[in-house]
């Protein structure tokens, strides 16, 4: 526990004096946007063992919409987000009430499908900007009063909101409800026959999930301006499994690891070595599931526990 | 001229035409799946990255090798179905103690890592492949030109489909297959050699996608990322007609190309999207699917 506040402690200050240390904060804020997105997929597939294969739906819906919103119709900041969220939400509700009725392979099967209808629609639609995607998102202000065209004060905005949204998860977790979740996980049979409505309690899951995504994504267009069909693809949805995967999934410091290795390699690799980036992601991926199943923090863990029994 | 739903009737057998060709590599690729799924219990990701690894052996052999498409048809799902055959044997095969998913999780990774490499080794942009001299031009329906490679892809996929079906529903090998797939242990204890069957039947299903890879390199761009939308349209056709049914991915596969192609005369908005909606529909009305079976 004393080591487990120690570490947060450090995390906490290294995230608030990190734009001071010459990073750069528009990447900064790109580290915490995917870190965000990893955490909202971990508790499907961490707590509840559900293995969304279409979770880039979420984010991307979400990043058109609050793109739309602000840049065409000038809503302000907060009304883009919260109306990108809704969205993702609903999105969630609908496509997590076909999902939840198989499980395991199927059900990530049936996610990664209608995950590919919202991406035609996205390649579609008129208000997407079709294959140009949306651009010149503007950051706004907060209510007015703050302006978040300022890198600075736009990482520290984006940094606040992921704090609030991992808290938001360990409380969920550590909840009557997220109680539920992992009996759910361990044994599914048995929770049913303990008179829990499983599917409820698995679709309200999901669309949290959704919804806590749909969040990541609108910030993202906000951080960097734009919205594109890379951010609803298949790839992305495979991409947020491998930063949940490497870095421990059903660990809470895990997905935040795995999201800034992921988005680091990408960073640095693509400049370098060009289309192989997909090479190396795809080669950490079989290590992963061949030999690393636990990820970072799952194994740091382990460790933990065999020293301490 | 006749028309339907306003459409000129040309028109629409054209679309029904190529939507049988789609629905031709849809049957062959989903027959595959099911298959190693019935068998393995994975749901293989990588089975459009093996697709695409056929278009391009066949490709390859014809621009460097001088291989033509006969010998291309044979020998391109030979080499992927050993790849195939390499993969089972050093990593799926050390998955099927965990959980399913790792299986799609592993195979996933596969298809990046072939699609990166064949994006590397090849650039984005599409590779024509022609058509075989034998299998140039077109009969004249009277009412439709058809083109002759177009119904060569239809009739090659449909007999490859019934000897595949025939294979498994109606052989000693097809009826030790389908025990091993219900009891592995079982079968495996009357001293059947479970494991290599396992990993002859994911070289099988790996190669029935290299062959239609092969079939499409004439109607279709050679390109790297030529299966990975396509893999997912095939997940959905598996899902409609019930995972592990061999009769369910022939049957659906085959009628969900029509449909799209229909889709494409009447509502051309919707042709990408009308499989996984009728998926969606499919799943609420009966969850097993339309072949499968209820656990």
């Amino acid at each position: 526990m004393r080591a487990q506040i120690a570490v947060y402690a450090v995390l906490t200050a290294l995230a608030l004096a990190a734009p001071f240390l010459g990073l750069y904060p528009v990447f900064l804020m790109k580290l915490l946007c995917f870190a965000m997105f990893a955490c909202a997929f971990n508790l499907l597939l961490g707590y509840t063992k559900m293995l969304s294969f279409g979770h880039a739906a979420y984010f991307g819906a979400s990043a058109y919409v609050t793109g739309w919103l602000t840049t065409v119709h000038g809503w302000g900041t907060v009304e883009g987000i919260l109306g990108g969220v809704a969205v993702s939400m609903l999105l969630g509700l609908v496509i997590g009430a076909i999902a939840v009725r198989r499980q395991g392979i199927y059900f990530a099967m049936i996610t990664l499908a209608l995950a590919q209808v919202v991406y035609f629609i996205c390649l579609q639609a008129q208000f997407t900007g079709g294959e140009n995607g949306l651009q010149g998102i503007p950051r706004g202000s907060l209510l007015g009063v703050i302006g978040l065209g300022n890198d600075r004060i736009m990482y520290y905005f984006v940094l606040a909101v992921f704090v609030g949204v991992f808290v938001f998860i360990r409380r969920i977790v550590h909840s009557p409800f997220g109680q539920v979740l992992k009996a759910i996980r361990a044994n599914e049979p048995r929770a049913i026959s303990l008179g829990y409505k499983v599917d409820r309690y698995k679709l309200t899951a999901f669309v949290l999930s959704a919804s806590l995504a749909g969040l990541a994504g609108s910030l993202k267009a906000l951080v960097l301006g734009f919205a594109t069909l890379s951010d609803v693809s298949q790839t992305t949805s495979g991409e947020v499994i491998l930063m949940t995967l490497l870095g421990g999934s059903g660990t809470f410091l895990g997905p935040v690891i795995g999201a800034n290795v992921v988005v680091t390699l990408q960073e640095y690799l693509s400049d370098i070595v060009g289309a192989w980036v997909s090479v190396i992601i795809g080669a950490i991926f079989v290590v992963c599931v061949m030999i690393f199943r636990r990820g970072f923090v799952g194994e740091i863990e382990r460790r933990f526990a065999r020293r301490a029994a | 001229m006749t028309t339907v739903f306003g459409v000129p009737l040309p028109a629409i057998l054209g679309q029904l035409m190529l939507g049988l060709v789609n629905g031709s590599f849809y049957a062959l690729l989903s027959l595959g799946l099911a298959v190693i799924f019935g068998l393995l219990g994975v749901v293989n990701f990588a089975h459009g990255a093996f697709y695409m690894l056929g278009a391009f052996a066949a490709y390859v052999g014809l621009q460097m090798l001088g291989i033509n498409y006969w010998w291309a048809l044979l020998l391109a799902p030979l080499a992927v179905g050993l790849l195939g055959v390499l993969i089972e044997r050093l990593f799926l095969r050390h998955l099927y103690q965990v959980e399913p998913v790792y299986g799609l999780l592993l195979t996933f990774g596969i298809a990046l890592i072939a699609e990166g490499i064949m994006h590397s080794l090849f650039g984005s942009s599409g590779k024509s492949y022609p058509v075989p001299a034998l299998l140039q031009g077109g009969f004249n329906l009277g009412f439709m030109v058809l083109p002759i490679y177009r119904a060569w892809v239809v009739l090659a996929s449909v007999t490859v489909c019934g000897m595949t079906w025939f294979l498994i529903e109606r052989t000693r090998l097809g009826a030790m297959l389908r025990a091993a797939t219900e009891n592995a242990r079982l079968v495996q204890a009357f001293g059947i050699n479970v494991p290599l069957m396992v990993m002859c039947t994911y070289g099988a299903g790996v190669a029935l996608a290299a062959l239609a890879g092969v079939l499409a390199a004439p109607v279709i761009q050679v390109s790297p990322l030529m299966g990975s939308s396509l893999v997912i349209v095939v997940f959905a056709v598996v899902v409609i007609g019930g995972m592990g049914s061999i009769v369910g991915a022939i049957v659906s596969g085959l009628v969900l190309g029509l449909i799209e192609g229909l889709t494409k005369v009447v509502y051309p908005e919707a042709s990408n999207i009308v499989v996984f909606i009728i998926m969606a529909v499919v799943l609420i009305w009966r969850p097993a699917g339309l072949f499968g079976k209820e656990q």
